[in-house]
């Protein structure tokens, strides 16, 4: 062999050793506890300028540089997820190669050897022949164990018997797994996509921001709101939020469902959740479409009226009083050249006498106009918008992720992995009957299992004490079968 | 009696029995040790009483749902896993010492829930959020799970404190277990832990896909339940490694149960989105 070839396959194996080092596992797993910690210290994905003010441009810059603002998403982080993945699928190929032979044979090999633990070991003598106990014995270890065979020996014989050998493979369950969680997060977050659009009663969309990023992106179909409700409890506590969505393909409605927080609507492996709300600002359009309510309040009767505005028509004011107009409504209108005083009607007053008034109406702050009426001259109601159409919008989270049913499977895998590795284990036994002169015998009952060696000793016990109390025509006793 | 009542009595009974277990423990007594435990077996009725009460009251005040649903029932819940998974642990091992370091935890939890200012006992209405069935499979694996660390820390404080006082050989420990098993019952106990955990992560994620379309997150509760169950599944695979037995393994157990409480009280400090604990 060649030097340099020699020295590739040192190297191969040096790596293969470490990557079946349990050693390595402890490492990677006490890592990924303790890096973990960082991402819920630091706030993950936030705005440039929030850290900056929070941790100074150093800072800013030595986390920025680590990924610590997206830590869990990042190349150190996703390495050791990778490592630990390599870890896992190199521990079982080495640990399986080995076990293979003890799992998957047809007649168990047993050997002296295995039994030579003391405490998994229990001795009696008793009054009969060995003959005459052996086909009593197989039957209770039978009854006992899903395995038994009998050897003879130079001076009488053995039963072997065992059971669980499957068991041994739970740990293998739980380690595929971890695995399929981490391919089952890698599909997700190469096909999947996880989203958000707020939707106005009333109006469809069909293109979704992506979280944590500008982009955009435009689904198949198109998603309708066609109502949205919010409903407390007395304490004044959300009950429910409640929005009625249609989905409609080609213009046309191809399903429809009312979705609450907790019950989303799921179409062509798209998911649409409810996840927040909010109220639409007015808009041009909508209030030319309802009108306003008005409320006039006369400053010399005291009456209050309620008139409902059209936009752009003159209507007459109470009274006989004159003509109002409201021309125009803007989403942000400055004031007198200063403040601006947020969305805003904007009309004209034409009294029976004098002349035309401008007329400011701010939504946001409805004892404005009792403030002009008193600094302008011939005014003679105070005017407050009484209603205009309020909507909703409602706030959805549109999700799709193609890899949750392997993440499922990962679910299943690891519960039930860690029943069977935690709670059942390969337990072998081996009972050796020594013909002990004519009429005695001595039974060594000895044990062998994976774990819970304690449990075990407390079976050697208890299957000796069976086996000393049993006579050769005496019925099985009952307790045999609670062996196990 | 309304259900606080009830379970303020309840936490002067575990006070009771811890007492009385601490006092069996030090003065090495039978008798205190036997009233210890009628008097935990007396206080573990009281507490799922409690909790079945609660529930009715839920329904007369017009909510109707399960108990489970903020800090204060929690902790209730929380101090009833550990009691009765102590009190099996008692009857199997046949031992009362590891009373002494686990029916006080049981006690804390339910003095801080019925004590504390910052937790209302008041019987609240569900927010959106919480109404779905997996609240209550995701909160029983939890707190199944804390308490199987619960009982595995009190162990390991148990076992350190033997471990320094066997070179003194002091009566007080002479009724302590032998180290072998309570390193196996530590073990016992992290592994019940663990796969409670599990399925409480589980649980949570399976909501969370069913309730926001992402089974995972990052969000400061999840990630410290991660990190939790990382710590566990770390004494799990030291504890195959030739020599971390006893002592160690006692050390990261210590560990591990800090972890559990940042999960439970302290992720409450950092930002996010669970809503325990904000009331
Ligand atoms: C998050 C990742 C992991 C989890 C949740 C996990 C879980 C488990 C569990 C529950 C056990 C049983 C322990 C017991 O008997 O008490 C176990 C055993 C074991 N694990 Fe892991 N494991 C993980 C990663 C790994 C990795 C990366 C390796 C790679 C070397 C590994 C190697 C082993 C070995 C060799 C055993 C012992 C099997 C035996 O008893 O024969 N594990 N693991």
């Amino acid at each position: 062999m060649k030097k340099e070839e020699r020295s590739s396959i040192r190297f191969i194996d040096m790596t293969w050793e470490f990557f079946i080092s349990l050693r390595l596992t402890v490492v990677l797993l006490f890592t990924l506890a303790a890096t973990s910690i960082i991402g819920t210290l630091i706030p993950q994905n936030e705005s440039r300028e929030a850290y900056i003010q929070a941790f100074g441009e150093f800072w800013y810059r030595v986390f920025y540089v680590l990924d610590i603002f997206d830590m869990y998403y990042s190349w150190w982080f996703q390495l050791l997820l990778l490592l630990l993945t390599a870890n896992i699928v190199a521990c079982s190929i080495d640990r399986l190669s080995s076990l293979w032979k003890t799992i998957f044979v047809k007649s168990p090999p047993f050997r002296q050897g295995m039994f030579r633990k003391e405490s998994l070991k229990e001795d009696f003598t008793i009054d009969r022949p060995a003959d005459q106990l052996r086909s009593t014995y197989e039957r209770v270890i039978g009854k006992a164990f899903r395995y038994n065979r009998t050897e003879p020996s130079e001076t009488g014989y053995f039963i072997y018997a065992e059971k669980g050998r499957l068991t041994r493979l739970g740990v293998y369950i739980v380690h595929l797994s971890v695995v399929l969680l981490l391919i089952g997060g890698i599909i997700g977050s190469l096909f999947g996509f996880e989203g958000f659009v707020n939707i106005p009663e009333g109006e469809s969309a069909r293109v979704i921001q992506i979280r944590n990023s500008n982009q955009t992106r435009a689904l198949d179909f198109e998603i309708r709101c066609d109502d949205f409700d919010v409903s407390f409890y007395r304490t004044g506590m959300p009950k429910e939020y409640r929005s009625s969505l249609v989905i409609l393909e080609a213009g046309r409605p191809v399903a429809e469902k009312d979705i609450v927080v907790n019950d989303p609507l799921r179409y062509r492996g798209v998911n649409i959740f409810q996840s927040s709300y909010g109220q639409v600002p007015p808009d041009v359009r909508t209030l030319q479409e309802a009108g306003v309510e008005l409320s006039f309040k006369s400053l010399e009767s005291g009456m209050v009226y309620t008139r409902k505005i059209q936009m752009n028509r003159p209507a007459p004011l109470p009274e006989g009083r004159g003509e109002i107009v409201l021309k125009n409504f803007q989403s942000s209108y400055v004031f007198m050249g200063q403040r601006d005083i947020g969305p805003t009607l904007v009309g004209a007053i034409t009294p029976s006498e004098g002349e035309p008034l401008e007329l400011v109406l701010p939504l946001r702050f409805p004892n404005f106009d009792r403030m002009m009426t008193r600094m302008k001259e011939g005014r003679r109601f105070v005017i407050t918008v009484h209603g205009f159409p309020q909507r909703y919008y409602t706030g959805l989270q549109v999700t799709r992720d193609p890899g949750v049913p392997v993440v499922y499977i990962g679910f299943v895998f690891m519960i039930l992995g860690c029943l069977v590795t935690f709670f059942m284990s390969h337990q072998r036994i081996c009972i050796e009957v020594v013909e002990k002169g004519k009429q005695q015998s001595r039974v060594i009952v000895s044990g062998n299992t994976n774990k819970n060696t304690i449990g075990m000793e407390k079976q050697v016990r208890r299957l000796s004490r069976i086996l000393h109390g049993v006579g050769p025509a005496g019925p099985i006793p009952s307790k045999a079968g609670e062996i196990g | 009696m309304s259900s606080s009542q009830l379970l303020s009595i309840v936490t002067f009974i575990y006070g009771l029995s811890a007492v009385l277990y601490i006092t069996a423990w030090i003065f090495e007594k039978p008798f205190p040790g036997k009233v210890a435990t009628w008097t935990a077996v007396i206080g573990v009725g009281g507490n799922i009483l409690g909790i079945l009460l609660r529930w009715v009251e839920t329904y007369k005040v017009g909510y109707g749902h399960a108990p489970l649903s903020n800090l204060y029932e929690s902790l209730v819940f929380f101090a009833w896993c550990i009691v009765a998974l102590y009190l099996y642990i008692e009857y199997r091992y046949r031992n009362r010492t590891i009373g002494a370091f686990v029916v006080p935890l049981a006690f804390l939890a339910m003095a801080y829930a019925s004590l504390s200012p910052n937790i209302s006992d008041r019987i609240q209405p569900l927010i959106p959020a919480l109404q779905s069935n997996w609240l209550i499979a995701h909160v029983i694996t939890c707190f199944f799970g804390y308490a199987g660390f619960a009982v595995a820390f009190g162990i390991s404080i148990m076992y350190i404190t033997k471990q320094r006082r066997t070179a003194a050989e002091g009566p007080v420990l002479a009724h302590v277990p032998g180290t072998e098993t309570l390193d196996d019952l530590t073990h016992k106990m992290v592994q019940f832990g663990f796969l409670f955990l599990t399925a409480g992560i589980i649980t949570g994620a399976v909501w969370a896909n069913s309730a926001w379309g992402r089974y995972w997150g990052w969000d400061p509760k999840e990630t410290w339940s991660l990190i939790t169950w990382f710590i566990y599944a770390t004494l799990l695979h030291a504890r195959l490694m030739r020599g971390w037995r006893g002592r160690k393994i006692a050390y990261v157990s210590i560990i591990g149960f800090i972890a559990v409480l940042f999960t439970y009280f302290g992720v409450n400090l950092l930002p996010g989105l669970h809503s325990y604990g904000t009331q």
